[in-house]
């Protein structure tokens, strides 16, 4: 679905990104490690076009996407999460997730995607009037996956979706994101500091070191190896 | 009392001019996070829009000033405002896009006295009468009114009233309720998350500009309708007090836009009326100083929250 090769990113003189590749298959839940700093952020903005990259490539669902707008790849079927939630603070609940269907404009079926959201977040739909800024981290991340979801893409990236939000919240996010892959299929990418949760409920990982995929293996036996259970797992 | 009713009514007009064109500035700014120096020429050009189409709309509307005539010549010097705000952005601002904002605004001082120049190049530097495209005249108030049958309210006053209050509710709308307008509101939150979302950034900076431009040609129209004597550099002063306005209402934020330039045109009758015609501009500037030392973010700006 979703295939980089030997990706090279620069913010100026600093190599964010030394050849890179990685793949995702179609339907599966992918998950991308790494300390602070090692590029998992330029990852997903490069792939989305937000970030240009000076060499590699990038192809998404057969076609090639290497530095093209960001609208275009959402256009194609590509939604991105991004790493510390942007939602629209001075926009309402109801606003932000419109803004996730801009590209949509059938509106039985972005009705139906509503649904869908208020169905895995029954919290937006309390919400619904109020000021994205006003609702809590929690909260916020919710609105900023289902605003993701309202685009009805093909494959959703998310970049730390537990950052800053409290342990019991981080959970039932992760439930979230295991259900929305089963019940819709929905290819992901899931962009984690948090290894333990992300190897749990991703079928396959990847981890990142200074731009460089260092290992890469199925989650379980990611889980296994004794080498990240040091350095990422904590013990 | 009479007296005082008289001055507001003088300043609620200048205000509306003041409210209309701070609106583009506070829009620019929302979404390009720079002031567009140029806008009060963009204002000027409205009135030279009006200059150059009256004499054949108004032949088309039926020959001498009329209301349709002068909706025409409103709506002519608007369409050409938004072209031209649209075409500067687009060549001027657009390349400079990554570029550090102080070279933006430069740019944008750059832009500015360049339309001034090229005004007095295209058009004569001599100030050029505005032709009458409807009859300014006082209105009769009934002596039923009483007292207040000693006011003075003119055609070209109701004028601006009714087309500022007219464009005010149109715009609110558009911001508001149109899908465009949400990804406006969106884009000067924050313009990745806006890309995230599948909006064009570029198209909709450029509708941004286009509204606004065509705003400020309004201003041009209502403005020459009253002072029907029109120069190439009549957009330097009013271009700086509807900024104090953008300044003085919260920068970014359009209700503020709004409220800004109606106070600064009340402000400035009052000062006219009260203390000395000739204090006007210096009164206005201390305001200026004022905002920027007591509250920066303006009457309804929320303080800049730095993005994390
Ligand atoms: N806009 C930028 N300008 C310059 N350097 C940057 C920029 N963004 C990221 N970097 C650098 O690129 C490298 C990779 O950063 P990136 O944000 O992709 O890391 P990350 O893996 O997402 O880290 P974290 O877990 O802290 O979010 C870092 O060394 C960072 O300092
Ligand atoms: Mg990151």
């Amino acid at each position: 679905m979703l295939a980089i090769t030997e990706l090279h990113v620069s913010y100026g003189a600093i190599g964010a990104l030394q050849g890179l590749t990685l793949k995702v298959e179609r339907g599966s839940i992918v998950t991308l490690i790494g300390a602070n700093g090692a590029g998992k952020t330029t990852t997903l903005r490069t792939i989305s076009g937000i970030v240009k990259a000076t060499s590699g490539t990038i192809t998404f669902d057969g076609e090639d996407v290497t530095n093209i707008a960001p609208h275009k790849i959402v256009a194609r079927g590509l939604a991105h999460s991004p790493e510390g939630r942007m939602v629209f603070a001075n926009l309402s609940v109801m606003e932000n997730l419109r803004m996730g269907a801009y590209l949509r404009r059938d509106k039985s079926e972005i009705a139906a995607s509503l649904d869908f959201v208020f169905a895995m977040f029954p919290r937006l739909k309390e919400r619904l009037k109020q000021t994205a800024g006003t609702l809590s981290g929690g909260e916020q991340q919710m609105l900023a996956i289902g605003r993701a979801l309202m685009g009805k893409p093909k494959c959703l990236m998310l970049d730390e979706p537990s950052l800053g939000i409290a342990p019991i919240l981080v959970q039932t996010i992760f439930e979230k994101i295991v259900e929305i892959n089963r019940s819709l299929g929905l290819t992901i990418l899931l962009v984690e500091q948090n290894a333990n949760l992300a190897l749990e409920i991703s079928h396959y990982g990847y981890v990142l070191e200074t731009g460089r995929i260092l290992l890469q293996d199925t989650s379980a036996a990611l889980r296994e190896n004794t080498a990240i259970q040091a350095a990422y797992l904590g013990g | 009392m009479i007296e005082f009713l008289q001055q507001l009514i003088n300043g609620l007009a200048q205000g509306s001019i003041y409210a209309l064109i701070a609106l583009g500035y506070t829009m620019v700014f929302g979404v390009l996070r720079f002031i567009n120096f140029a806008h009060g020429d963009v204002f000027m050009l409205g009135a030279f829009a009006g200059l150059y189409t009256a004499p054949s709309l108004l032949k088309l509307c039926g020959g001498g000033p009329s209301f349709p005539g002068a909706a025409a010549v409103l709506l002519a010097a608007m369409l050409i405002c938004a072209v031209i705000g649209i075409l500067i952005e687009k060549l001027c601002y657009r390349p400079l896009r990554d570029r550090p904002r102080l070279t933006v605004l430069i740019t944008a001082i750059g832009v500015s006295l360049f339309l001034e120049n090229a005004g007095q190049y295209a058009f004569g530097a001599d100030p050029q009468s505005f032709p009458e495209i409807i009859t300014d005249r006082a209105l009769e108030i009934p002596e039923s009114w009483g007292a207040l049958s000693a006011l003075t309210l003119t055609v070209g006053q109701l004028l601006v009233f009714g087309v500022t209050f007219f464009l005010l509710i149109g715009l609110r709308a558009i911001v508001r309720h149109t899908r465009t307008g949400m990804a406006m509101r969106a884009l000067s939150f924050n313009p990745v998350a806006a890309s995230l979302m599948g909006v064009n950034t570029d198209v909709v900076i450029s509708f941004t500009f286009g509204l606004g431009s065509a705003l400020a040609g309004a201003a041009g129209i209502l403005t020459s309708i009253q002072q029907p004597s029109i120069d190439p550099l009549m957009g330097i002063n009013i271009g700086l007090k509807a900024f104090v306005a953008a300044v003085l209402g919260g920068i970014g934020n359009i209700p503020g836009a709004a409220l800004g330039g109606i106070l600064i045109g009340l402000l400035e009758a009052l000062v006219v009326g009260y203390i000395n015609p000739s204090y006007r501009d210096a009164i206005v500037f201390g305001v200026l100083i004022l905002i920027l030392l007591v509250k920066p973010s303006g009457l309804l700006g929320k303080p800049e929250r730095e993005k994390v």
